[in-house]
């Protein structure tokens, strides 16, 4: 039977059956690390792999011979840590901001399904992943067997949150707008930055009130603006309208608002990343009178993510971190430092 | 800065509201009333006007308590007025009725009640939208329309803020 084999597999060459193989991308920590859910471009919900700035990138990559006892040539096997924005309109131009590579096989021929290991240390992921209407940023592996005429290649995405901690400086929004003699409001929101399970509070005071109010709202609007110069494109998407009052109010009459931001799919407010593209949020104000006419005010809000991991592992993240940009492994320093935090 | 697990959801602090302001009336207040069409001239002539009410307690307008009497032409030549003027976007009025100013129907043709109860409706409501809106306030053709005896069609268009005001 070995000849008859054998047999097969020369007339598979002969007819142009060639030997390939498929190629599997498996991280050490996949037991231990979480995942997050992120939406496609369709509109798809799918869990990945959640990675930090800072954190390592380590795993196998499998190649699995299709026929077992041909060999497989290949011009070199390589895995990729790839960071990449992608606007819709241009996709033919990937602007890479982040892009690692590790050789794992020079040229050669592989005789048996192969394990190779990988690791990517403490790689800089400056930016959260992002799918937007008409943008995209996205982290990935992608492990290539490079061959003559195609190559066979692999890639295994994953998510990146970006984190910030409570800002030291965190002022309410209060302003007093209106038209001249006609309505005059006063509206307040308790912060400018929100994270997103935040709570927003705030109230609308009416100083003065002509018109015939029927209605109430707020609204969150996301903006993406994606382009430069003349050709900036700005997508406008209503998140939520939140109906705050109903009826007519009068003067003095305060209005309370309590949204709550964790029920809304939201991303961190992104500001001009890597001068491709940004995303924004606005509190839109609006209030409908008898005839249906529209009055409104839209004030920017910045939103940031909030880490749940406990305090002293995200100052061992940040230590690490740090270490890049001083030069110097300080292990004994940073140590000590996270025990203080941990202690306090 | 530590901040507790959970968020502070408590309201604002705001002043407490006056009684009068709470239960006094409410400085919106506007009502328009297109009512008691009359019948004028005679033959071929004939054409129908109504009288125009307002009440009102918003200081823009001059008079709280005004009446006018306006026919459909009046109507028009407000609407007119605003179109090219203002920046607003003026509601439609009832229809012309072109069919019903032909001779030989069966009925009373434009003096018709049913119809010019329907006229006066559409035109009550025209009115008062207009007049809510705080861009068309402040057009001198409608304070011209709402509170002067007559229309002068050859009056100066224009803002009736004071153009001088600066703030």
């Amino acid at each position: 039977s070995g000849l008859f084999v054998q047999i097969i597999i020369t007339a598979m060459s002969f007819f142009g059956f060639g030997q390939s193989a498929d190629i599997d991308i498996v991280l050490n920590d996949a037991e231990t690390r979480k995942k997050a859910e992120h939406k496609s471009e369709d509109g798809r919900k799918d869990k990945y792999f959640l990675f930090y700035d800072g954190e390592t990138v380590s795993g196998k990559v499998n190649v699995t011979l299709k026929y077992p006892g041909k060999r497989l040539e290949h011009n070199g096997i390589k895995i990729e840590f790839i960071g990449q924005i992608e606007l819709y309109y241009d996709r033919g131009n990937h602007h890479e901001f982040v892009s690692l590579v590790k050789d794992l096989a020079r040229p050669g021929e592989l005789t048996q399904s192969q394990t190779f290991d990988f690791e990517f240390t403490h790689v800089e992921k400056p930016y959260e992943s992002y799918t937007g209407q008409n943008v995209k940023l996205r982290y990935f592996l992608r492990a290539t067997v490079s061959r003559r005429l195609n190559d066979i290649s692999k890639e295994l995405d994953i998510v990146v949150h970006t984190l910030s901690t409570y800002p030291e400086l965190n002022s309410s929004i209060k302003m007093e707008v209106g038209i001249e003699d006609c309505l005059h409001i006063e509206f307040e929101y308790n912060k400018s930055k929100y994270h997103l399970k935040d709570v927003i509070v705030g109230k609308i005071y009416f100083l003065l009130v002509r018109i015939k109010i029927r209605h109430m709202e707020i609204d969150i609007i996301k903006r993406e603006t994606t382009g430069t110069g003349p050709n900036v494109y700005h997508e406008n998407d209503t998140i939520a309208k939140y109906e705050i009052m109903d009826g007519a109010p009068v003067r003095g009459e305060s209005i309370p608002i309590r949204l709550f931001l964790a029920g809304y799919e939201m991303t961190p407010t992104m500001r001009d990343i890597n001068k491709k593209f940004s995303v924004r949020y606005y509190l839109n104000l609006v209030l409908i009178d008898e005839e249906e006419r529209r009055y409104f005010k839209q004030q920017e809000i910045t939103l940031w993510r909030k880490g749940d991991i406990v305090r002293k592992s995200m100052s061992h993240q940040a230590a690490i971190a740090s270490q890049r940009f001083e030069g110097s492994s300080n292990p004994e320093r940073s140590q000590s430092q996270s025990n203080e935090e941990g202690d306090s | 800065m530590t901040e507790s697990a959970v968020a502070d959801t408590r309201r604002l602090n705001s002043k407490p509201q006056d009684l009068t302001d709470a239960y006094g009336p409410p400085s919106n207040f506007l009502e328009i009333d297109v009512y008691d069409p009359q019948i004028i001239g005679v033959g071929r002539s004939r054409y129908t006007t109504y009288e125009v009410r307002m009440r009102t307690n918003l200081p823009i307008f001059k008079l709280k308590d005004s009446c006018v009497r306006r026919r459909y032409s009046d109507f028009e030549w407000l609407k007119n007025e605003l179109e090219r003027d203002s920046k607003i976007v003026v509601p439609p009025l009832p229809g012309k009725a072109l069919k019903r100013q032909l001779p030989f129907r069966g009925d009373e043709g434009l003096f018709e009640e049913s119809f010019i109860e329907e006229r006066r409706s559409g035109l009550e409501q025209f009115i008062n939208r207009i007049a809510g809106h705080p861009l068309a306030q402040n057009e001198r053709c409608l304070h011209m329309f709402l509170q002067e005896e007559s229309i002068d069609r050859n009056y100066i268009p224009g803002k009736n803020i004071l153009q001088a005001s600066f703030i």
